[in-house]
């Protein structure tokens, strides 16, 4: 099973299993992990699922496109280089990842 | 942050027959019903909470159904909001498939809702997330098997259904959901041909200069759309039941195997109204949510409320049909449960996907004098800036995801974007924002 790491703002860390094929923000939203809203439900308009990627699990990424780039200009709390959109991320059976989620995303 | 058992904070009320009645009730298992249950456990909200819904499924999200789903690209699994897990861990009662048809109410606000098949459901509170339905089309012909409408699941599985029999679509109506799924039938090879009503497409809730963009684009991408299109009837196949066709009023028939619906919603006031609540295209609600009986709360699509933009003029209303407005209402409605009051205000912000457009609007255009369009074809940007005495109010954004978020923190800072220096489309707006 795929496994997803959240460390929130305040250090809390909850490991969460996840199915392949589901994004990173679906298994957090399903869930209930605090830190993501997601309020487009994945459709990259909103900018509410963003993450900071461990630099070690980088490599384990599909490429940034355009779009999420863009909009993660947009996102509450400041972009650095290891920021995704959660809602792009999928997992595959094999995903092992550790990922942050801001103070804020709204 | 949840709840796990269900000892009330408030003496139960006991209604006139002697049965306790506690807890909340949420009609609707709706995007909004979801987030006030959701807001609520956050808040602390210990009391039982009932999350009833007159659908088959588990609570789901809508937005992909005319887009991702209706193409097969993504499942019904991924349109579920949370866990059947979350929902027992947070001690809500999912009820499924049960439609309330009256409610009786004690003085104190208790009651006990029935459902159509019979079940009761008391309450101590009770919340009215119950949304707008699709209005239905008045049309010779509009009865026909194979006219259809897409506004829940299971119209939109018994869309899929059908496609496989068919050739042309016709679309009627040019607003969001009749573009995005005239976008996504086009995608999956049918011929569609789009009727709006109206002189230009989603006239409701865009400017003149995006509207004009988008039919241009969408005919440029296979859409034959037909403006000002005044229709006589729904012609049916020679079995008599089917559809074939749209008769125009210049006596041409469109020919369709299938015609979907969309356009627009009516809101369901009906047990609003059988309670005595104040109602006026939807339930009329203060700012914190509140109904005009000063207990329910009524939420998102249903709801009518003040303009929630700061600055909008003391009595301006709306009725918001989003996500964005379903969430945060709702996160405010849950604190009007708590007994705590927070206004409802905030910048109102919409999606819609058609083909490989991806539009995004910040703010409200009400009440606009002038606007600012940026265009970039080469790069396939293109924006409207929306200006009231000045200072911008909204934007329209196509493929720009730059300019959409630089509005959106805009507006909400209090801060404007000069229309002189937005007017060049290579300017990156975020670094021409001013204050006040």
């Amino acid at each position: 099973m795929p496994t997803v790491h959240f460390t929130d703002a305040e250090g809390v860390v909850r490991d969460i299993e996840g199915n392949a094929g589901d994004s990173v923000m679906e298994t957090a939203v399903r869930n209930g992990v605090p830190g993501i809203v997601a309020e487009c439900g994945g459709s990259l308009s909103c900018a509410t699922c963003h993450v900071f990627v461990r630099e070690d699990c980088l490599d384990q990424l599909p490429e940034m496109d355009e779009m999420e780039d863009e909009m993660l200009y947009g996102t509450a709390v400041d972009r650095e280089d290891n920021s995704r959109l959660s809602c792009q991320l999928k997992l595959s059976e094999d995903s092992d990842l550790y990922v942050t989620t801001p103070e804020t995303q709204v | 942050m949840s709840a796990t058992n269900t000892s009330a904070t408030a003496a139960p009320a006991a209604g006139s027959d002697g049965t306790v009645r506690t807890g909340l009730l949420i009609i609707g298992a709706s995007q909004s019903g979801v987030q006030l249950a959701v807001s609520l456990r956050a808040l602390g909200f210990e009391e039982h909470i009932t999350l009833l819904g007159d659908e088959d499924h588990r609570p789901y999200q809508r937005p992909a159904l005319s887009k991702e789903f209706l193409q097969g690209t993504v499942g019904s699994e991924s349109l579920i909001f949370r866990s059947n897990e979350y929902w027992a861990e947070h001690n809500v009662a999912l009820v499924k498939g049960e439609r309330i048809t009256r409610i009786d109410r004690e003085a104190d606000g208790s009651g006990v809702a029935h459902a159509a098949s019979g079940a009761q459901f008391p309450f101590q509170r009770l919340a009215l997330t119950v949304g707008a339905r699709a209005r239905k089309l008045e049309l010779s012909g509009a009865d026909l098997d194979g006219v259809v409408y897409l506004r829940n699941a299971d119209d939109a599985l018994e869309l899929k259904a059908r496609l496989d029999d068919v050739r042309e679509a016709v679309v009627i109506g040019g607003g969001f959901i009749g573009l995005e799924a005239a976008s996504s039938l086009h995608k999956m090879g049918k011929t569609v041909t789009v009727l709006e009503y109206g002189p230009r497409l989603i006239g409701r809730a865009v400017g003149e200069e995006t509207s004009e963009y988008f039919l241009a684009a969408h005919r440029e991408r296979g859409l034959d759309i037909r403006l000002d299109a005044r229709m006589n009837r729904l012609v049916p196949a020679e079995d008599g039941s089917r559809v074939a066709g749209v008769e125009l009023d210049d006596g041409t028939v469109v020919p369709a195997q299938l015609v979907l619906v969309g356009i627009g919603v009516v809101p369901n006031i009906e047990l609003a109204e059988q309670l005595g609540l104040a109602v006026d295209n939807g339930i009329v609600v203060d700012r914190h949510a509140l109904a005009s009986d000063g207990t329910t709360v009524a939420v998102g699509d249903v709801a009518n409320i003040p303009n929630p933009l700061p600055g909008a003029p003391e009595g301006e209303r709306i009725r918001l049909e989003s996500v964005n407005n379903a969430i945060e209402h709702a996160k405010v409605a849950a604190y009007s449960l708590m007994g705590r009051r927070e206004d409802y205000a905030g910048i109102p912000w919409f999606w819609s996907n058609q083909a490989d457009l991806k539009l995004q609007i910040a703010g409200l255009t009400l009440g606009y004098d002038s606007t600012v369009v940026r265009r970039d074809d080469g790069r396939g940007k293109f924006s409207v800036l929306y200006y009231r005495d000045g200072r911008i109010i909204a934007a329209d954004c196509v493929n720009a995801p730059l300019d959409f978020m630089a509005v959106k923190n805009a507006l909400a800072k209090g801060q404007n974007i000069p229309a002189d220096a937005a007017a060049d489309p290579a300017v990156v707006l975020k670094t021409i924002v001013t204050d006040g």
